[in-house]
């Protein structure tokens, strides 16, 4: 957006928007709002800072996570996201629609399909991209949910466990696939699914 | 909630007919005894003067007959062995049982058990209102409210409200107002009967029955959406059909309805239904708070389960407001912290209970609605009663397309066609129906009417849609119940995924479904959990405690199956060996954990359960030792052998690796590794141990059978 006002936001953007994640017109707009205020510098892009500006995420026990996970590649702390990259992760969370399920099988998956929703969460477990869930990255996740009472020894062995159920193929880790498999009866379309009012 | 029992394997073939004909012959039997009273009365008279009129020597009566002592618990208990038989009855037929439905099997019982009692000449029971609502109904929705799935039950509490409510007004309305249009064809004659009148029939019969649904949908096993959305819905119109049924009932006698009655009447469904609920709530906050004093007296913890929930239930009958709400909101409530606190054997007590309860309940109560269709007086006008099934059949279907239209475009995962005919098709009326239909004054005219269209009405939703509901899910493919336990993956990522949404909605500046859950989860754990949760354990965080529970109930079926001999073992204690030697816990404390173990497991293999159980008593001494990246053998039958020989990822661990074969064969020697650095951490183990095995109870305790436990898995 350069120099551009940040209160603007053209029709052709909005429109490349739509096609790319599949929000509504008007979605598009309220989202821009927030954006917007959020963005306390005015210029267009959302700092790290930005984020940990909104009280609730600094009490998440994820928070940190789910921040990175607006900034694309590299933990540079100069990273600023756009709108544009703002909306593409928001997509992941878009409810999944009937008639989405008859399209174009030759189409690229859609951003909030199954799949990616589920590779959405793989990555916040999977810190150092290595396509897998490892003991120390399990451990990582389970300490930040359970809080300082517990001891490491509980801790490890509830993750060994979970490994040791997920794993199938003995890698002492759980690959995507594995993880998958563990979800199948979840009800992810549900589950990883924000009702954004039209 | 019906028990599936397994079929009983016969030593021979005509095992199976002699026990039917034991059954047959206890059914004709149990007809006896209530003619029996009237015959024997002047046996007793005559006796009786007898004793007292001859003053001459008479032998002492070494036996007698007093019927009359005993002759109301006699046949309370004896209808309820008939009922126990009948059921026992079906599951040894084994073809029968897979294509009929036990709810229209056990109708047909009391139908002939009716017939049969009337062809004596004497006059059949009827099922008593007041006995159906205090004592048959209560176990079965508390059984229900206890167990009630909270979370599909908390993501579509929206769509079962919409259903209850606006359903069941809509049904009431339409079938209400359209029997009265039939009835003024001059051709059906049946012009006496007024609007007031067919609304009040209207109301009672288009309440879905929880019974019916439950006894018809525990059969099918269909997905857990459709479940609790029709479930959920028979549950909640309780509270439309009271007040519908009293507004009704208050009209018809005064005569004359004003703007206000309507008003006031949209003001007591409120009152009745959050009223119920709030009474519900206070005694389950009850039983919360007075279970966190249980720890001395065990044995009598399920007892406050159950009398907390019949007092609630009793309580807001007795303020007209919806005892069925008031019975669910109590169970719901009570239930996280009650199980925080009881021990293991009274959790199992309640649950058996329960179901034991329910499934007697039900069971009565489908025999009894056919001993009351023989019995009671029948009017039949077929004009009135086919319009009638064909009403409430027609008014459900386009009730529940209308709904579902409104109702998807709020939803994020849409009910589709199929769902919606699974929801229309199980809308099935019960027991209920009948016993509000039979508590109506005798000063309506029309009462035999309406008694027969209702009994109709359920043996129609009953028999056809239930006979031939499983047929069609099978047709329709219809998604079917995944029978497994929770795992602790889906656990811990459920949790995980909660927080991430959270996290997501406040990014959104969105305060919807996730904000709110955490919100009151964190009011939950700040201050109401120190209240109702004994002990120190009101910190422990939810996973932690349900991988405890779910490690106890392993090692207990691990010990039942006895598979714990040959593997097992020493994976365990492997984890806790680490290379360097280990301090070792005293003999003393050694031997005081067998002891525990070894009294509260009653097994001869107790050693190699502690080796299980210790796994979280275990405090390793030195925690920045590297740890063996060592795997845990698989618990389930035929894994355990082939495990074994991989993963080990350090040298180390490969050397540990040989001595397996030595270890597997010494069973007194299993060593559990428990390591006394932290005594705090220890004594907070031991205590939960000994929560969750201590009980007085009998010596040789059985441990129940975990394969049971599937079926009542929540």
């Amino acid at each position: 957006m350069g120099s551009r006002a940040s209160t603007l936001l053209r029709e052709e953007e909005i429109e490349e928007i739509k096609k790319e994640t599949g929000f509504s017109h008007s979605q598009i707009t309220r989202l821009y709002s927030r954006f917007t205020s959020l963005d306390k510098g005015e210029n267009g892009t959302l700092s790290r800072e930005d984020f940990q500006r909104i009280p609730e995420l600094a009490i998440n026990p994820l928070g940190d996570r789910i921040i990175n996970a607006f900034f694309p590649e590299g933990l540079d702390r100069e990273d600023q996201v756009n709108f544009r990259g703002f909306m593409r992760t928001l997509a992941h969370f878009r409810p999944i629609e009937d008639n989405e399920k008859n399209k174009d099988p030759t189409a690229s998956e859609p951003l909030n399909s199954r799949t990616n929703k589920l590779l959405f969460a793989f990555r916040l477990y999977d810190l150092d991209r290595d396509d897998k869930i490892s003991r120390d990255e399990l451990l990582q996740v389970l300490r930040m949910m359970v809080g300082v009472n517990i001891s490491d020894e509980q801790l490890g062995s509830i993750a060994d466990r979970t490994i040791q159920e997920a794993d199938q193929n003995g890698d002492n880790s759980i690959s995507f696939n594995e993880f998958i498999k563990v979800l199948e009866k979840v009800d992810v379309e549900q589950k990883m699914s924000i009702r954004f009012l039209h | 909630m019906i028990f599936e029992m397994s079929a009983l394997s016969c030593a021979f073939p005509g095992c199976r007919w002699s026990v039917l004909l034991l059954v047959l012959v206890l059914l004709v039997c149990s007809a006896l005894p209530i003619d029996a009273s009237a015959s024997v009365y002047p046996l007793r008279g005559t006796e009786g003067s007898n004793l007292t009129n001859v003053t001459t020597k008479k032998a002492f009566p070494v036996i007698g007959v007093n019927y009359d002592h005993v002759r109301k618990p006699f046949e309370i208990a004896l209808w309820i062995l008939l009922a126990l038989l009948m059921k026992l009855g079906f599951h040894i037929i084994p073809r029968v049982s897979s294509v009929v439905p036990e709810s229209c099997l056990l109708i047909v019982v009391g139908l002939l058990v009716g017939g049969f009692i009337k062809v004596i000449g004497e006059k059949p029971p009827v099922l008593d209102s007041q006995l159906f609502f205090l004592c048959l109904l209560p176990p079965i929705i508390l059984d229900a409210g206890y167990f009630l799935p909270i979370r599909p039950f908390t993501d579509n509490v929206g769509t079962i409200l919409v259903f209850a409510v606006i359903g069941t007004l809509w049904n009431a309305f339409f079938v209400g107002g359209s029997l009265y249009a039939l009835c003024q064809i001059e051709s059906v004659d049946l012009a006496g009967i007024g609007l007031l009148s067919c609304l009040l029939f209207g109301s009672i019969v288009s309440a879905v029955d929880p019974v019916a649904v439950l006894a018809v949908f525990e059969e099918i096993h269909i997905n857990e959406l459709l479940h609790i959305l029709v479930f959920g819905e028979s549950l909640l119109n309780d509270a439309v059909t009271v007040v519908l049924y009293n507004l009704f009932e208050e009209f018809y006698k005064v005569g004359t309805v004003t703007v206000l009655d309507v008003f006031l009447g949209v003001v007591c469904f409120f009152v009745v239904s959050l009223g119920g609920v709030l009474v519900g709530v206070i005694y389950g906050f009850l039983a919360a708070f007075t279970s966190r004093f249980t720890s001395h007296t065990r044995v009598i913890e399920p007892l406050f389960v159950f009398l907390y929930s019949y007092m609630a239930y009793l309580s807001s009958e007795l303020f007209h407001l919806s005892g069925i709400m008031a019975l669910i909101a109590c169970g719901v409530v009570m239930r996280p912290y009650v199980e925080a606190n009881i021990s293991h054997k009274s959790y199992t007590t309640i649950k058996y209970f329960l179901k034991m309860w329910s499934s007697v309940s039900e069971t009565l109560i489908f025999i009894f609605l056919g001993v009351s269709t023989v019995a009671g007086p029948h009017a039949w006008n077929w004009a009135f009663v086919v319009g009638t099934v064909v009403l409430c059949l027609v008014s459900r279907v386009l009730g529940v397309i209308g709904l579902t239209f409104i109702i998807n475009k709020f939803r994020i995962v849409k009910l589709t066609k199929k769902d919606q005919f699974i929801v229309a098709y199980g809308g099935l009326r019960g027991a209920i129906a009948f016993s509000l239909g039979y508590l109506l004054s005798d000063s309506h005219p029309t009462r035999h009417l309406f008694l027969t269209a209702i009994i109709t009405v359920i043996f129609f939703t009953v028999f056809v849609q239930g006979m031939t509901i499983r047929p069609l899910v099978e047709l329709l493919a219809v998604k079917r119940k995944k029978e497994s336990k929770r795992s602790i993956n889906e656990e811990i990522h459920t949790e995980f995924l909660d927080h991430l949404l959270r996290g997501v909605e406040d990014v959104c500046g969105h305060y919807g479904h996730y904000h709110w859950k955490d919100k009151l989860s964190r009011f939950n754990k700040t201050y109401v959990k120190r209240w109702l949760i004994a002990g120190e354990n009101f910190r422990e965080p939810e996973l932690i405690a349900f991988y405890r529970k779910m490690e106890l109930k392993q090692a207990i079926m691990m010990v039942e199956s006895g598979q714990l001999s040959s593997s097992l073992p020493s994976t365990v204690s492997m984890q806790n060996i680490e290379p360097k030697p280990i301090p070792r816990v005293s003999k003393k404390q050694e031997e005081e954990i067998r002891r525990i173990l070894r009294s509260n497991l009653q097994n001869n293999k107790v050693s190699v359960m502690e080796g299980r159980v210790s796994h979280y008593l275990t405090v390793p001494a030195n925690r920045e030792s590297p740890r063996i990246g060592v795997r845990r053998v698989r618990f389930e039958s035929g894994h355990t052998r082939s495990q074994m020989p991989s993963y080990p990822s350090t040298p180390d661990a490969v050397s540990l690796e040989a001595e397996f074969p030595k270890r597997v064969n010494q069973k007194t020697d299993i060593g559990p590794k428990v390591y006394a650095s932290d005594n705090h951490q220890r004594e907070l183990d031991y205590q939960s141990l000994a929560r969750c095995l201590s009980d007085p109870g009998p010596h040789k305790e059985e441990e129940e059978d975990d394969d049971d436990d599937e079926i009542f898995m929540s």
